[in-house]
């Protein structure tokens, strides 16, 4: 492989847009976690728990119109193409995503008889939408297969990715909270790691033999040496952190953050092998991203802004979570 | 039914829901800059609690504008895959900036402006505040630049049928660009500014005498005194840029059939394209020639220039109407307004009773101006690079119906409901006056806390 320009900036590109899903699932997975968790919470934990994410939602969800911009600005051919074929869950994820983003800032404006009301919605709206994130995750690993077999193994991963997002939810609040509801967040956690890991096991299990192609990359040798630490890692953090959750929280709330770091590095580790399953690929088997990219001297326009712009970003919302740091208080306006 | 018109019907439901609420944030921004500039020169805390009040309005808009916008992004490729591919060189750069530059910035301090009063040193929170009101009009900005280049391309070239950039500042500041990014950035204050005093004279209504309650009226009713001239000026300014770059769109808008001299300017009628006439036409001689020439004898274009390659006639001609009949009713509501706030220092009744109503006049002149420039441009998407036609993905009809039904109802329901919550907090405001809401806790009043409290 020659390298220059054009065969440099779709590459980057690719690794820009894998960059702003993982950064997405992580951030936004908490938030999504915490609004499925409504459905286990009482009224003044969920209070609490939306004062835990109350200030970062807006820029955590950002980080996914900065991936779907990426592939629509990056990668036009495969945008259309991904996104006729996903249509009906696009959908399904918007009508999720518009009725979680409302209801949270509606909550808390409404007459307080009404506030139960948007409490339902939002948790409705957070399923919806992490339900048709895995869902499409599902379809789209398989080559954009709309089949049956396809339709099964997305929904696997549906369940999956919820149980994924539910316990992100669980780690946050351990970490955003203290007394009582630490102690039951701590049970989500242990719970919501079970379902998380049958869920993965099945996934892993499934995507070699519903995918041949995906097969002849991971069960070929060296490969599956180099790969072999995704997993095997993976499963060593599962298991330390189901332990952890025996032990927490610690007295002086020591740890209160290693939950939520260890699942987003199991979330990284996923996601690299996610990442290896596709590539060269942005449609699989249909477009690389050679083939899908924007002409080389727009993707050089973005990139020279990106290369500005994102550490910038980086920058500042480390600032806006430092101001906001600290157990989640009663969230006000004044 | 086909599966163009539905889905030009979906994008159109959803662009219009979309347009709402950031035609709110851009200019709120400011205001609630000024508010807080105001506070911190004069330490008046009623200055401090309009803030409050408006930034509640502020977050529930640009959450509003999130998702829908969100949703907006998403059917770029669902429903109009051939848009991207065929001008995505452009688009694409403008987009990805919009998002890098304004995005980002507005979605990381919106949490500090919300809720970092407390939580910050003051001077932050100013800080938050100007980033965040920057960042919505940066955003505009970009927006902007790609819609005004779809109404007026330049700057590209054609290479195997997909366009590329050859000269960026040309496709950016392309020939409409100014025009619209001014007449957008005035609407959106006018909105704003009829939002304020509407609500604050629903609170007037209601018995609110307090000290916010005055300074909020006093801001919109003011603001929008002063920025309704000028908008009318400047749309003057962009019509006759229209009429240079898009005739075939003014010809629409004026509904004149026949290029000539002496054109009329039509205040009623109904024109139809089938036989190419007006009916029942109430027109001043001379008028359209002489707002768009400035001079009675100046050529006009007509549509029968441009057979089959020009915009639907009657949504434009009506629209266009609409947006300046509103303008007009905007004029003189805000200036009878201002005479009454300034000379007497008060507000009549029934004028209260008639702004409470003009609180929404900003959305349907916006909604009226952006049916005008949008249904003008076809039956292009990108004029003369681009139909609308064929840049329809193919998707079945099927799911275009039920996802555009299905929007349609949520939509409805939400606009409902915030406009229930706007409502809800200006009566709540009302009912609290000037008091603190949280008394005790408040008894500091407006002092910044400690670091690290």
């Amino acid at each position: 492989m020659t390298f220059d320009w054009p065969t440099a900036l779709p590459l980057i590109f690719a690794g820009l847009m894998g960059l702003a899903i993982l950064i997405y699932v992580i951030l936004d997975g908490f938030d999504l976690g915490i609004g499925i968790l409504f459905a286990v919470a009482d009224d003044a934990e969920q209070d609490t728990m939306i004062a835990a994410i109350g200030p970062f939602w807006d820029a955590n969800e950002t980080w996914l119109v900065l991936a779907v911009g990426l592939l629509l600005v990056a990668f036009p051919l495969a945008h259309g193409v991904i996104l006729t074929a996903l249509y009906i869950p696009v959908f399904v994820l918007l009508v999720g995503l518009i009725l979680r983003g409302v209801a949270f800032d509606f909550r808390a404006k409404v007459p307080s008889g009404k506030k139960h009301r948007w409490n339902r919605i939002f948790f409705l709206g957070s399923v919806i939408a992490s339900l048709a994130q895995g869902y499409m995750l599902g379809v789209y690993v398989l080559g954009l297969d709309v089949g049956f077999g396809g339709m099964a193994f997305g929904a696997l991963v549906a369940f999956c990715l919820a149980a994924a997002y539910a316990a992100m939810g669980a780690a946050w609040v351990i970490y955003k909270t203290e007394g009582e509801l630490q102690k039951k967040a701590v049970r989500w956690l242990r719970t919501a790691l079970v379902l998380t890991a049958l869920g993965m096991v099945a996934v892993s299990l499934a995507t070699p033999f519903a995918s041949p192609r995906i097969f002849a990359k991971w069960f070929v040798w060296p490969e599956m040496l180099y790969l072999s630490p995704l997993p095997i890692l993976s499963a060593f953090l599962f298991l330390w952190l189901w332990r952890q959750t025996f032990h927490l929280p610690k007295p002086d709330d020591r740890h209160a953050l290693t939950p939520f770091l260890t699942l987003a590095a199991i979330f990284a580790l996923g996601f690299a092998g996610l990442a290896w399953s596709f590539y060269p690929f942005v449609v699989p088997d249909k477009l690389t991203i050679w083939q899908a990219a924007s002409a080389t001297e727009s993707l050089a326009i973005i990139l020279a802004g990106t290369v500005v712009v994102l550490p910038v970003i980086i920058f500042y919302s480390f600032y806006a979570y430092r101001v906001f740091g600290g157990k989640a208080t009663d969230l006000t306006y004044d | 039914m086909d599966p163009l018109i539905l889905s030009r019907i979906q994008f159109g439901a959803n662009i219009s829901f979309h347009i709402l609420f950031p035609t709110i944030t851009i200019a709120l921004g400011w205001v609630l800059l000024f508010f807080k500039l105001r506070y911190n020169a004069t330490n008046d805390s009623a200055w401090m609690r309009a803030y409050f009040t408006w930034v509640k309005v502020f977050a529930l808009s640009f959450a509003m504008g999130v998702v829908s916008g969100v949703t907006m992004s998403f059917q770029f490729g669902t429903n109009w895959p051939g848009y991207m591919e065929k001008v995505g060189n452009i688009a694409g750069p403008l987009l990805a900036y919009e998002i890098l530059t304004a995005f980002f910035l507005e979605a990381a301090f919106l949490g500090i402006m919300l809720f970092g009063f407390r939580r910050v040193s003051n001077r932050v929170h100013t800080l938050a505040t100007v980033l965040v009101a920057g960042g919505t009009t940066v955003s505009a900005f970009w927006i902007i630049a790609l819609n005004s280049w779809m109404q007026t391309p330049a700057g590209f070239e054609m290479r195997d049928g997909v366009a590329h950039a050859v000269d960026w500042w040309a496709v950016v500041f392309n020939p409409s660009m100014p025009y619209r990014l001014v007449h957008m950035l005035l609407a959106s204050g006018l909105t704003v500014s009829f939002l304020i005093s509407g609500l604050s004279a629903l609170r007037y209504l209601n018995g609110d005498r307090s000290e916010s309650m005055w300074k909020a009226l006093r801001t919109g009713v003011f603001t929008a005194a002063v920025l309704i001239p000028i908008q009318i000026l400047a749309g003057d300014q962009h019509g006759l840029n229209t009429l240079e770059h898009q005739p075939q769109k003014i010809a629409a808008m004026e509904a004149n059939w026949n290029t000539g001299p002496n054109v009329p300017l039509v205040l009623f009628a109904l024109p139809d394209e089938a036989t190419k006439e007006n009916k029942f036409e109430i027109a001043i001689p001379d008028g359209a020639s002489l707002v768009l020439r400035h001079s009675t004898s100046g050529v006009v274009p007509g549509l029968n220039d441009y057979p089959g390659n020009h915009p639907p006639v009657f949504p434009l001609f009506w629209s266009f109407r609409i947006m300046v009949g509103t303008g007009l009713l905007m004029l003189a509501v805000s200036w009878s307004a201002a005479f009454f706030l300034k000379r007497r220092h008060s507000l009549p009744k029934p004028l209260a009773m008639l702004m409470v109503p003009m609180a929404l006049s900003g959305w349907l002149a916006t909604l009226a101006g952006w049916y005008t420039t949008e249904i003008g441009r076809q039956p292009w998407l990108v004029t003369g690079v681009l139909k609308t036609a064929d840049a329809v993905g193919p998707v079945a009809v099927s799911h275009v119906a039920l996802t555009l039904a299905i929007y349609l109802i949520l939509y409805v329901l939400l606009l409902i409901a915030y406009l229930g919550v706007l409502v809800h907090l200006a009566l709540k405001a009302a009912k609290d006056g000037d008091a603190s809401p949280l008394p005790g806790v408040m008894k500091a009043a407006m002092s910044q806390p400690a670091a690290g409290e």
